[in-house]
């Protein structure tokens, strides 16, 4: 982490650069990588990626990440918001699951008080049963869901999550009430998919790449997909192609904290897109599982916007905001 | 016979110098974390996790791996030693072990952890070899509803460290759960008890009240007692383990290893429910139930061994599955990622040298640590040579740093010295603290579970009693809690 002095002589070092002035190719000395979450996860991953894949393409000397995970990103937020004002060379990485936390959690900082960078990955949802489950299709599943919400229990991450959103969306587009669905929060990836093995539960849903493994082993059964189109490589319908119109991509982000110049706010859009569109990125991303769901500056924070309007009316209806 | 030439061809390769060299690293490595309150195995791996970009995955995965084995060895020693557990897997070996450490054993005391870990380690990755589809089908079949029922088990072992007044203790234990329902509630996704405070959000940590709690608790105590003393801890008698030590302990370490390996491999079994079950049975099978509290060298056997063993035990659904089901586990599995491996029920075949040199290491690391940690006894005894004002004054300033490495976040520091002025009222007045931990981990785990069963259930109670496994581990409990003054009052009708 950092204390006080060496943030002060990190904004010193900051305010001192030339660098920022100079044209926006410049490659940037150290990169400061602010995750608001414990090393290991996916945005700690994606952070760790971000740098090697920098640092080999020659976009930085070196960089310096900082986690301070806590409450779905909610407990760094106010620290980058606040602390980290004005640096340039600094990102921090943040996705969707920070959308919902910062509603639920009712907090006063939000992603409005951040730059948005870019979205650069995105994962979907898959929706599975065991094996050896009765329901064969999404149809199958939406159909016991109308007949008895209550009977069909749902396990996932938690209570807020993607996962739980996505149940929401569901439940509300096939008429359902959300209150209604028995969604089954675990605390992570393990639990729910041995829940699932187990047949402990009805279906349970996540990631796509959470589920990849114990779906080719034929151990779960995929019935659909949240993504707007098949994923490629996958034959797995999506959910709209059962008629239900609803679509949720787990996506990951980077953004630049408050109070930056317009220098420095072109030279990190300029490292972004360098970063995004290098071949070392692409190959990292394919390796990991990540589809890549580059989108950059305006339309991005559209695209924000939009998410951040339509996670607050799914949680309001599953009573969570 | 498959089993042993896959296993044959994991010694080739973990026997190779560069697979050693990255074994002894990682358990010396390990045993230092673990020695260090705080700094735990999940983060150090996290934290080593761009190796992954440098090495190949079976030396990244037997470097892990050692941390993994190292730090459960090393957390006891400063449990015995100092009374602070630098893993909540060792809490636990704290209460005999350190009793023993104050009557000048701290030296077989450090050998009984240090030999049953190896023991229970070796058990522990003997069943990761040969049983563990079998583990893994077992594992399986418990859901929340045998989660809740293991966790009222487990409430019975309060009771083994009640001590005088089971008013007080049981006081203790609901402060302990109520600890443990600080912060996000991930059933409502509602904050609680968090008085509107960014750092309890995340809860409070269990090892910042253990740690405040047993070291600084205890400090407090004592700088308020003996103002003027001067003097030393005892050391008395051998370093190493009388006779009598290793017939109490082999036992022990056995039964310890037996509940700790199928426990870990429980998918929310954890490392610490195995220790307390572990020195329940310890506690009521002993000839001398009366030392317990007092320094019973099979209150360290046991739990150490468990602890040890539930971590091989966590390894069984991370390679038969690809389920991580610990932190440690957890974050393993994301090193396998950067390989473009993914874990899953696939990986014992797709990924057979890297999963069985793995395994092979898992041997060459449990005897690598007892080589390491035993001549090691000697020179931790020495420790407690240093006099008390000095040493207790140390234990403080290891705390606080231990502690401010979990997180780095100054409100963990306030914490841990609030709930050491707790615990020192709570030693004043005569409350035992044992039970704080345990309400603390299990009260959050059984309340989840319980909601979780009611959710699938419809909120029909019985599925507790209808389904086999809970049951079962219902009427264990029963018969735990029944049975003694039951016997005790048929005897006397005699």
């Amino acid at each position: 982490m950092f204390d006080r002095r060496s943030l002060l002589a990190g904004a010193a070092a900051v305010a001192s650069l030339p660098l920022l002035g100079r044209p926006a190719r410049a490659q940037i000395d150290t990169l400061k990588i602010f995750v608001p979450a414990n090393p290991g996860g996916g945005w700690d991953q994606t952070a760790r990626t971000i740098e090697a894949v920098a640092r080999m393409e020659g976009l930085i000397k070196s960089a310096q990440v900082t986690n301070l995970g806590g409450a779905g990103g909610v407990r760094g937020l106010p620290t980058f918001v606040n602390q980290w004002k004005g640096q340039g060379d600094s990102i921090m990485v943040g996705g969707m699951v920070m959308v919902g936390a910062i509603i639920t959690n009712k907090s006063p900082v939000t992603l409005s008080q951040v730059v948005p960078l870019a979205r650069l990955t995105g994962e979907y949802n898959v929706i599975v049963v065991p094996a050896a489950s009765p329901i064969k299709t999404f149809a199958d599943f939406t159909k016991a869901m109308k007949a008895n919400p209550g009977a069909v229990s749902v396990a996932g991450g938690s209570a807020g999550g993607t996962d739980h959103i996505l149940l929401g969306l569901i439940a509300k587009a096939v008429g359902v009430d959300p209150r209604q669905t028995a969604y089954v929060p675990f605390s992570g990836g393990g639990p729910a998919q041995a829940a699932l093995l187990g047949n402990q539960v009805t279906a349970g849903t996540s990631g796509w790449g959470e589920f990849e493994e114990q779906i080719k082993a034929g151990k779960l059964r995929a019935i659909a997909v949240s993504s707007p189109a098949r994923l490629p490589g996958i034959d797995v319908p999506t959910i709209k192609e059962s008629g239900v119109d609803v679509e949720l991509a787990n996506w990951r982000g980077i953004f630049a904290p408050p109070g930056i110049s317009d220098s420095q706010k072109i030279a990190a859009f300029d490292f972004t897109e360098k970063l995004a569109k290098s071949a070392g990125w692409k190959a990292e991303c394919a390796k990991r599982g990540w589809s890549d769901e580059y989108l950059a500056g305006d339309a991005f924070a559209r695209f924000l916007d939009a998410d951040v309007k339509r996670i607050e009316a799914t949680l309001k209806d599953i009573g969570l905001a | 016979m498959e089993t042993l030439a896959a296993l044959g061809n994991g010694f080739a390769l973990a026997l190779t110098p560069t697979a050693l060299l990255f074994a002894a690293i990682g358990v010396t490595l390990g045993t230092a974390i673990g020695v260090l309150p705080g700094l735990g195995p999940a983060l150090t791996i996290a934290l080593l996790l761009p190796i992954t970009f440098k090495v190949d995955a079976s030396s990244a995965f037997i470097l892990f791996a050692g941390i993994y084995y190292g730090a459960m060895y090393g957390g006891s020693t400063t449990s015995i030693l100092l009374n602070t557990p630098g893993e909540s897997a060792t809490i636990v070996t704290a209460l005999e072990g350190n009793q023993m450490a104050k009557r000048g054993r701290a030296g077989p005391a450090l050998a009984t952890a240090a030999i049953g870990s190896f023991v229970a380690g070796t058990v522990g990755t003997l069943g990761l070899t040969f049983l563990a589809p079998l583990v893994v089908d077992f594992a399986l079949r418990f859901g929340p509803a045998e989660y809740f029922s293991l966790s009222i088990l487990c409430f019975v072992t309060v009771s083994a460290v009640l001590g005088g007044s089971a008013l007080r203790g049981l006081i203790a234990l609901g402060f302990g759960i109520w600890l443990g329902l600080i912060g996000f509630d991930e059933i409502s996704g509602q904050e609680r008890f968090t008085f509107g405070l960014n750092e309890l959000r995340d809860g409070v940590g269990v090892i910042v009240v253990a740690v405040g709690l047993f070291a600084v608790g205890e400090t407090l105590y004592l700088a308020a007692r003996h103002r003027t003393e001067e003097g030393v801890l005892p050391l008395t008698g051998s370093l190493l383990m009388s006779r009598s030590d290793w017939a109490r302990s082999w036992k022990a370490w056995f039964r310890g290893a037996g509940i700790g390996f199928p426990i870990g491999a429980l998918p929310a079994g954890g490392a610490e429910i195995p220790t307390f079950l572990s020195y329940y049975t310890e506690k009521k099978l002993s000839k001398h139930p009366e030392e317990f509290g007092k320094g019973a060298i099979e209150g360290v056997a046991g739990p150490e061994a468990a602890n040890n063993a539930s971590a091989a035990g966590v390894l069984v659904p991370m390679l038969a599955l690809g389920l991580p089901t610990s932190a440690t586990a957890a974050i393993m599995l994301s090193a396998f990622q950067s390989y473009g491996i993914r874990p899953g029920p696939l990986l014992f075949e797709a990924q057979a040298d890297l999963v069985w040199g793995l395994i092979a290491s898992l041997y060459i690391g449990n005897v690598m640590l007892l080589i390491l940690n035993l001549p090691m006894v000697g020179l931790w005894v020495r420790i407690l040579r240093i006099p008390k004002p000095l040493l207790y004054g140390g234990i403080l300033v290891f705390a606080t740093i231990g502690t401010y490495g979990i997180s780095n976040s100054a409100t963990d520091l306030v914490l841990l010295y609030v709930i050491g002025g707790i615990g020192y009222a709570m030693r004043y007045f005569d409350f035992p603290t044992a039970p704080v931990v345990i309400g603390m981990i299990l009260g959050p785990m059984a309340e989840a579970e319980l909601r979780r069963a009611m959710i699938i259930s419809q909120n029909d109670l019985s599925v507790f009693v209808t389904r086999p496994l809970s049951a079962t581990l219902l009427a264990l409990a029963l018969a735990a809690l029944l049975a003694p003054p039951l016997w005790k009052l048929a005897r006397r009708r005699r």
